[in-house]
């Protein structure tokens, strides 16, 4: 299991345990946490799991495809650490993991 | 907003009904839930069945919208394997299929819609299936081994799934479609033409223009599918894929007003004001449109969960979006946005053989709806322009070297 905080846009924190082999988005889903919708669930098509990754977790999050890169585009208030979380496979290594969410899905 | 104490009662336990309960609880609802459904398992997401799940690439868990537990810890009253056989809105009772009788306060009516049936000789045989369930996705897996031959009828985005996973899976697909072309009802020429070509590229066979007469079949089982010019296409397994139908019966017996679909408002309110209906099974109003529509998406139903479970708490509408759409097939991701009603000319931007285009349907200059293939900028930049209502220069639409961002400045 990989340790994953998910902090609204409000700052409420939400610690959740993840099973490797799931998407972060799938974490924050299957637990009710607000502020990811998945509409697709997890296809890359919607745009609407945007997650801010900390800075600090980067380089283990992976790269971004460029579907993902060219749906995040046009996504609302995007960073530089923007991802789509339904992107980024859950990993031993990612035990620690901090993302934040946006503001609005939508 | 209601009494926090309503008996909130939700009849089925798709993706609409169980986005329902968990939002409700997700936006501070603390009453009592109870979650009816007919399948005997919780809710789960249904578009991965003819996709990734069929190729073997996800597994139940995955399906499963959240883990069973998860209705336990939140207080809701999950009931699997059961059907509603009537309402009575006078005094708030559903009745359920073995005679029980369950109280509400609020109802909340999600029974999603049913594969049509084909009202022919042997569609009861052994190896003919339908798609709409976990338990026909199986049966259909169990039959796709490799070199098996399947016909599909109705070359809709259920057929088409099928038939590329079925190549992905080894077996052979003959596509039978009554229109002159495939994904007729849904999309438009350009793209049934670019789907057909690269299906047929992959081995796809397709009947066109033709209806089926019969499902031919020996010791019970399916052999062939007799088309209505005469000849036969043999197979081992038959998918029939040729549109769903509302599951509103209920609702019509309760004499709530149903229009190929239960009748509700941008809130998913009927006019009887303890009940709602969201999901596929519901006629709603699309204001970008100037209409009322069903609609059969999974975006449709997270945005009507939405509006119930505001009104429901208390909080703001949400904002109206988009209707969109999305289908994989092969490497191919295709993704629409908005609906072709109204237009009056279409316009392709990129490039069909490069399997990386789209399709605008236009209404003078305002964007009415995006077919988009292997192109997220197209339907993203679309979507948004949809919603707006913002004009757009043709010429600078069909320009590929000018990027969808500055299309849509």
């Amino acid at each position: 299991m990989a340790k994953i905080t998910y902090i609204e846009h409000d700052g409420a924190e939400h610690v959740i345990d993840v099973k490797p082999g799931q998407s972060v988005m799938e974490g924050a889903v299957k637990h009710n946490i607000p502020g990811i919708d998945a509409d697709c669930g997890g296809a890359c098509a919607c745009a609407t799991c945007h997650v801010y990754v900390d800075p600090a977790w980067l380089s283990k999050t992976g790269e971004k495809s460029s579907m993902e890169e060219s749906m995040l585009d046009f996504a609302e208030s995007v960073e530089d650490n923007s991802r789509l979380s339904c992107q980024i496979k859950v990993t031993d290594d990612l035990d620690g993991l901090v993302v934040r969410m946006p503001e609005s899905q939508h | 907003m209601i009494d926090p104490n309503a008996k909130v009662v939700i009849v089925g336990a798709g993706h609409a009904g169980g986005t329902a309960a968990a939002l409700l609880r997700q936006y501070g609802f603390a009453g009592p839930i109870t979650l009816l459904g007919e399948e005997p398992i919780p809710p789960y997401q249904r578009p991965p069945l003819s996709k990734a799940w069929l190729k073997g690439d996800a597994d139940e868990d995955s399906l499963a919208l959240k883990p069973l537990e998860f209705y336990t810890e939140q207080s809701i009253d999950l009931r699997m394997g059961v059907g509603v056989a009537s309402i009575s809105r006078a005094p708030k009772t559903v009745t359920l299929a073995g005679a029980e009788t369950i109280a509400y306060d609020v109802l909340v009516l999600a029974m999603g819609a049913r594969p049509r049936r084909l009202d022919i000789p042997g569609v009861g045989l052994a190896g003919v299936c339908e798609l709409r369930t976990a338990a026909d996705a199986e049966t259909l897996k169990a039959a796709l081994m490799p070199g098996c031959r399947l016909a599909v009828v109705g070359g809709g985005y259920i057929g088409l799934e099928v038939a590329a996973s079925a190549r992905a899976l080894g077996a052979e697909a003959t596509v039978i479609e009554l229109q002159s072309r495939v994904l007729a009802r849904v999309a438009s020429e350009p793209m049934s033409a670019f789907f057909e070509a690269y299906h047929r590229a992959r081995g796809v066979g397709f009947e066109l223009g033709v209806s089926v007469h019969e499902i031919l079949g020996e010791a019970g089982r399916v052999t062939g599918v007799k088309l209505s010019d005469g000849r036969t296409v043999a197979c081992d397994a038959a998918l029939i894929g040729v549109g769903a139908v509302p599951n509103d019966e209920v609702a019509r017996d309760a004499g709530l007003e149903c229009a190929n679909g239960i009748v509700v408002d941008l809130e998913a309110r009927t006019a009887d004001p303890a009940v709602f209906a969201i999901g596929d099974v519901t006629h709603r109003p699309l204001p970008l449109y100037e209409r009322s529509f069903r609609l059969e998406s999974v975006p449709n139903a997270l945005e009507q969960a939405k509006q119930v479970a505001a009104a429901l708490t208390g909080r703001a509408p949400p904002a109206p979006e988009v209707p969109w759409f999305w289908s994989d097939q092969y490497d191919l991701k295709m993704q629409i946005a908005g609906l072709p009603f109204d237009g009056d000319s279409l316009l392709v931007r990129g490039d069909p053989k490069a399997a990386k285009f789209a399709v605008f349907h236009l209404k003078g200059d305002l964007i009415q709806a995006v077919e988009a293939v292997n192109a997220p900028p197209e339907f993203m930049a679309g979507r948004q322009l949809i919603g707006s209502r913002r004009p757009v220069a043709r010429e600078r639409l069909a320009d590929g070297a000018i990027s969808m961002k500055e299309v849509a400045a």
